[in-house]
This record gives C-alpha cells, sequence and structure tokens, in this order.
C-alpha cells in the first residue's frame, strides 16, 4: 500500500505528473499510456501554436465546430458556461475568435484523473499539469492527498498546503505572473489584466472549474476576486496581493492541512 | 502485521536515501540548456528503489557508511548519513550524501560536481541550493503535488514538483 504508478509527461508546453494508487500495475499502465495519449491528442486538437489544429482553422474560419472533433464543441460550451459564471472574467474568446486555451489544460487534467480512477482497484489518484491539479481518492487508507501551494515569492517554498477534507475529490488550480508575466487578459479590455494580485488559487471538486474560476479572479483583482469566490457554493480561494497580503475565503481553513 | 510495520520505517529510509541520491545525481547531470524532453527522459528512468537507473551506481551507500542499511531503526534515533558513489555524468563526476533523520530526509549535500568551466560554476552556484531546498521542503511538507501559476517545461524542470517527481520516482 502506499506504492503508486508515477510518471511525468511532457505535453501542452508544461509537464504532466501522474500518481496513481491501487489496481493492477499492468491495467493501470495501460490505463497512464491511453491518458498520455489523449492528452497529445488534445493538444493537437487545441492548440493555438499550431497552425494545423482544428482550433486555429475554427479561428481562422476554415472549419466550423460541426466539422471539428466533438471534443471542441464540448470544450466551447464548458467555456461559455464558465464566461457566463464569472461574469465575462473568464473569456474563451482572443481578439474575438475561440480560443479556449484557458480551460483546456484543466479539463484535460481532470478527465485524465476521471479516467484512471475508473481502472479496477484504483484507490486514489493525483494528476497535475503545469501547476493545476485533480485529486480523486484517497493515496492510502486514512490520509488524504495533499497538494503544496507554491509561494510565488520564495521559490521552492509553500504558502499552505490544502487536503482533501474528508472528500473524494479536490482540485487545486492557481493562476499568477510567478513564471509566464502577465499572461492573464482582461477579456473586457483585450489587454494584459490590471490586477493588485501576484497568485490566486482556487480549491474545488472539480479541476475544469478551478482553473477558469482562478482566472477569473485573478483578472477581477482582490478585494472583487475574493468576494466572487465567496459567492460561488463549493469553491474557496487563497488570494495573494502584490503588497504581501494573504486573503482567503471563509471556508478555506477546512482545506489547510 | 507487526512486523511489516516494524520494518517499513527502515525500509523506508533507505528508499528515501536511494532514490534521492539518484535524483539528485540526475539532475545534476542535466544542464539547463539540455533539452526538457531529455531531462524527462532521465527522470522517467528513475527507479523506485533507485536499481537501473543510469546514476543507479550512485543510488545504493556506499558500503563502509553508517548508513540506513543494517543499522538501527531511524524513528527518533541519531541522524544517518548515506553517500552515494561518484557517478560519471555526461558533464563530469558527481558524488552526493544525504542526511536521514527520524526517518525523514534532513539534508542533501553535493561533494562533487563538475567545475570544469565558469559556466559549470555560474550553474551550480544557483541549481545545486535550489535543488537541495527543494527536496527538502517537499519531503518536509509530505505533500503529494504541488499547484503553482503555470510551469511551462523548462520551469517545471526547477521546480518543486519536478523534485518531489524524482524523489518519489
Amino acid at each position: 500500500m502506499g506504492e503508486g504508478v508515477r510518471h511525468a509527461e511532457e505535453v501542452m508546453g508544461t509537464v504532466f505528473s501522474f500518481d496513481v494508487r491501487g489496481g493492477e500495475s499492468g491495467a493501470v499502465r495501460a490505463a497512464l499510456r491511453e491518458a498520455v495519449a489523449r492528452l497529445h491528442e488534445v493538444d493537437a486538437v487545441f492548440s493555438t501554436y499550431r497552425a494545423d489544429s482544428e482550433v486555429s482553422r475554427l479561428a481562422r474560419g476554415e472549419l466550423t465546430v460541426e466539422q471539428c472533433p466533438p471534443e471542441v464543441a464540448r470544450v466551447l460550451a464548458l467555456a461559455a458556461e464558465a464566461e457566463r459564471v464569472s461574469e465575462g472574467w473568464f473569456s474563451a474568446r482572443y481578439r474575438g475568435v475561440p480560443d479556449p486555451t484557458g480551460i483546456v489544460k484543466g479539463w484535460s487534467v481532470e478527465r485524465a484523473a476521471r479516467r484512471l480512477a475508473a481502472v479496477a482497484g484504483v484507490t486514489g489518484v493525483s494528476v497535475g499539469g503545469g501547476g493545476d491539479v485533480q485529486s480523486l481518492g484517497v493515496p492510502e487508507p486514512g490520509r488524504p492527498w495533499r497538494v503544496g501551494i507554491a509561494d510565488p515569492l520564495r521559490p521552492g517554498g509553500l504558502t499552505a498546503v490544502v487536503s482533501a477534507a474528508g472528500a473524494e475529490d479536490l482540485a487545486v488550480a492557481t493562476s499568477g505572473t510567478a513564471e509566464r508575466g502577465a499572461h492573464v487578459v482582461d477579456p473586457h479590455t483585450g489587454r494584459p489584466a490590471v490586477t493588485d494580485l501576484v497568485a490566486v488559487t482556487v480549491v474545488a471538486p472539480r479541476l475544469t472549474w478551478a482553473d477558469c474560476w482562478a482566472t477569473a479572479a485573478f483578472a477581477r483583482g482582490a478585494a472583487a476576486g475574493l468576494k466572487w469566490l465567496e459567492s460561488l457554493p463549493g469553491t474557496e480561494g487563497l488570494l495573494l496581493t502584490a503588497d504581501g497580503e494573504v486573503l482567503h475565503t471563509e471556508g478555506l481553513a477546512a482545506y489547510i492541512a | 502485521m507487526h512486523a511489516l510495520r516494524k520494518n517499513r520505517p527502515l525500509r523506508r529510509v533507505v528508499l528515501a536515501s536511494a532514490t534521492t541520491v539518484s535524483a539528485v545525481v540526475l539532475l545534476l547531470s542535466l544542464k539547463p540548456h539540455t533539452s526538457p524532453s531529455l531531462a524527462l527522459g532521465a527522470s522517467a528512468q528513475a527507479p523506485r528503489g533507485g536499481a537501473s537507473a543510469p546514476a543507479s551506481s550512485g543510488a545504493s551507500p556506499a558500503p563502509g557508511d553508517s548508513s540506513a542499511p543494517g543499522g538501527a531503526p531511524a524513528t527518533g534515533g541519531a541522524a544517518k548519513t548515506a553517500t552515494g558513489e561518484t557517478v560519471q555524468t555526461r558533464w563530469g563526476p558527481v558524488q552526493v550524501r544525504v542526511t536521514v533523520k527520524g526517518g525523514r530526509l534532513t539534508e542533501v549535500t553535493a561533494l562533487q560536481y563538475p567545475t570544469e568551466n565558469p559556466r559549470d560554476q555560474e550553474i551550480n552556484s544557483y541549481a545545486l541550493p535550489q535543488l537541495r531546498r527543494e527536496a527538502l521542503a517537499a519531503q518536509s511538507a509530505q505533500i503529494d503535488m504541488v499547484s503553482g501559476a503555470t510551469y511551462t517545461s523548462t520551469g517545471y524542470r526547477q521546480s518543486l514538483q519536478s523534485a518531489l517527481d524524482q524523489v518519489h520516482g
């Protein structure tokens, strides 16, 4: 017990880390190969860096959504939902054309985790992709998954450690400027978001949403972002301001390990 | 069941020392300008017990050391030190020493590392302290994964998540 199948895969311009506990190791490895192959497929379909991806062709008007693989319509529908819930602060369009980049990674990580969790005998799965994590089940009896939140101001250090607090599903997503600079765009202006935040971490059951809400809260800024996160059911947030202030939703304490 | 329990801390110590030594060696053998895929190739090969990685000869503690194998159970005991053998990497010889106390990694020291040219020295001056800090942080916080603002593939190689993947790998 406690021994798992681990793997790190470079895809989508970042690295995905897998940790699968329980199950027969041959079956787990086969499912892992399948999950990894799916991630590369998703990259080929959704990458805006590849001129020949379906999403790039969609943006140029060469394809309709119906002509794309079914995942494209599914992801665009999820993105539309995220845009609605975030009151427009999350957007899957950039300069007027479809760009679901902001939702694809979280959605892919969550999908990979759920497929691995479906393998017979698997008791726990944790998948991280570019700093966003979806954990399901438990790593070993009597212990929840523990996810460290990287401290953007102290490389190698942690701001906090969160765990599932008794829930089966734990997603942790962080949005910020630590590594890629100002890459979050204010969808209302089309310019880099003007924010007083350094990083926002969102804790929720599903990474698809946690990822979108972290981006949206970051773009909103500290006061409005915190208030909005507080209004979302089952969702908690940890916000780090440029002044070094740490803000969090009321319910976050239950997840702090 | 009881016997199994009793053995676990000791086994953990061995595994922690062995995998950490090999992980550290693997990381040291990668220069920042090597390609990410190369880095991953190496990390993917880092085995659970340090048995068959390219750096495996460095993974087992040197026989003469007062280290984990055959030593007293580490729980609450004195610090145990394991020194890896010197490993020839493509960049030069690498040797590390890890200290484990109470079943936990408490120190990582590079005894030998490539210093042939100024670039090596420059890289080592920031890579070694960072690696040490991250290996220790990941282990002391007992975390399984790390959430942080989007890692690029390059950023990942110097990240806590990478240290974690390798220490556990």
